[in-house]
């Protein structure tokens, strides 16, 4: 598993984005934030039809060390969660770029892709600590 | 500088994610908490745990000191090799610490946290002063703790067939000295295992052949959330110099007799075991959280009759639920606790989770 896929867009919060080509969006958290947590063992999933935007609090990752909130990286409609995620929260741990994905969302505004960090950036931005 | 013990490089060559603890550089787990944590209640597990402090306390003064300056009385170890857990009080009743004291051939050996090192050798050197004992820290020494179901075999057959079968003898809170290593049946994890106390450069090797026999690396993650379950306080979490044992589930620990034995905060307890009965002293007990979300220290306890504070919380690997540690007032009825800014019931249980590996509260 590459720590950083090129064909992903990250926000400075570590939650990655990858476009579907039909206007939606797949939404999770990038393989440095699962490291940095530590075995994850709840996860908290919005709404499917809430409309969220850009920055918001979105979901609740529950390690065994602390509780961190992961925030939309872009704004839009939940249109489809994660359902293997209250079964198996350790999936983000194992496989955080695929089965670990959180959200799918509607993008409402494709301006705000502009403001994420490619894979280059985010891996330099994860270096800088 | 932090320190490192004298296994650092054995810990980086099994993948250890290295943290700060109260100056040493410490794995805090070694890929996945959650399996070093079950590997300790189903096979057997291995803890670096040098970077806590051996004290060795010896002279014609060594018991009668021991018995002033800990609140357990040590006049109970009949035999050298065995141990007994003790608070060491200050004179309001407070908590300085908490540790282990064996009874050895040249007088006592404590085992003192880590992180209260310095005040801890400060405070017993000044007690030390009135007393004909020697006090010596034992920096050349590493700790190796091995626990789990299968730890006592794993052990011994990597063991001189002398030490491996006296360990395999070895009845809970009891040891035995052996050249310059001391082998012990105790532990911090609620599981059967062996605490091997011996020379930092004998430490390396002696990590190797366990590792080769199957035993695994386990982490302070895993070492937080064993004794956890296992109801076992965290000194500076679960209580501290502002603390009583008797608000600390510490009650069993204090020896109230003989009634003539003068020990450090012995006033100032026998004034906190009467509020205790008078029911006016909170309670450190154990709660449990069926539901999804993980309750942690610092969150708010909301009781009928009162508040109280979450001394530990975690996710119990074992349960696969949250349980935690918290200090409220006696006889609370209904509990809530504020996760988050959301108030969630809770279930008060007595504080002792789980006991080789199986779940112990009703």
């Amino acid at each position: 598993m590459s720590t950083y896929p090129d064909n992903l867009k990250y926000a400075a919060t570590h939650e990655w984005v990858r476009l579907e080509g039909d206007g939606t969006a797949t939404v999770g958290i990038s393989n440095h934030a699962q490291d940095a947590l530590g075995d994850i063992v709840f996860v908290e999933l919005p709404e499917v039809g809430a409309t969220i935007h850009a920055k918001d609090e979105v979901a609740v990752v529950e390690s065994v060390k602390a509780a961190s909130d992961v925030y939309s990286p872009i704004s839009g409609e939940i249109i489809a969660t994660n359902a293997t995620l209250a079964d198996a929260p350790e999936t983000v741990n194992a496989v955080p770029y695929d089965g670990g994905w959180f959200y799918k969302i509607q993008i409402s505004d494709e301006l705000e892709l502009d403001e994420l960090m490619d894979a280059d950036a985010y891996s330099d931005h994860c270096e800088e600590g | 500088m932090s320190q490192q013990t004298s296994l650092y490089q054995k810990h980086l060559d099994s993948g250890a994610k290295m943290v700060d603890f109260a100056g040493w550089d410490m794995p805090i787990n070694y890929g996945s908490q959650i399996e070093e944590h079950n590997l300790v209640r189903n096979q057997a597990g291995i803890f670096d745990v040098s970077h806590m402090t051996v004290v060795d306390v010896s002279g014609d003064g060594a018991e009668a000191f021991l018995r002033y300056l800990l609140a357990n009385d040590i006049a109970k170890l009949d035999e050298v090799g065995r141990a007994l857990y003790s608070g060491m009080l200050n004179e309001t009743g407070g908590v300085v610490d908490d540790l282990i004291v064996y009874r050895m051939s040249f007088g006592y050996r404590v085992v003192v946290n880590c992180a209260t090192r310095d005040k801890d050798l400060a405070w017993i050197r000044t007690h030390a002063a009135d007393f004909d004992v020697s006090i010596e820290e034992q920096p050349q020494l590493s700790i190796l703790a091995v626990h789990g179901p299968e730890a006592i075999d794993k052990v011994s057959s990597i063991l001189t067939s002398d030490r491996a079968a006296r360990s395999k003898e070895l009845k809970n809170f009891r040891g035995f000295e052996s050249g310059s290593w001391f082998i012990a049946r105790t532990g911090y994890t609620g599981e059967k295992g062996l605490e091997l106390i011996l020379p930092s450069e004998e430490a390396p090797e002696t990590w190797d052949k366990l590792l080769a026999v199957g035993v695994k690396p386990v982490g302070l993650g895993a070492r937080d959330t064993l004794r956890l379950e296992a109801g076992m306080n965290l000194y500076g979490h679960d209580m501290d110099e502002t603390t009583s044992p008797i608000a600390a589930n510490m009650k069993q620990t204090i020896a109230w007799q003989p009634e003539d034995r003068e020990f450090i905060g012995r006033q100032a307890v026998t004034a906190h075991l009467a509020e205790n009965e008078a029911c006016t002293m909170p309670i450190l007990t154990g709660l449990v959280l069926e539901q999804r979300g993980v309750l942690r220290e610092g969150q708010k306890v909301l009781c009928e009759n009162g508040e109280g504070v979450i001394t530990s919380g975690s996710f119990s690997p074992t349960l696969k639920h949250s349980i935690a540690l918290a200090r409220i007032p006696v006889d609370s009825g209904a509990c809530q606790v504020d996760i988050r800014g959301t108030l969630t019931s809770v279930r008060i249980v007595k504080p002792n989770f789980v006991r080789f590996g199986k779940k112990v509260f009703e």
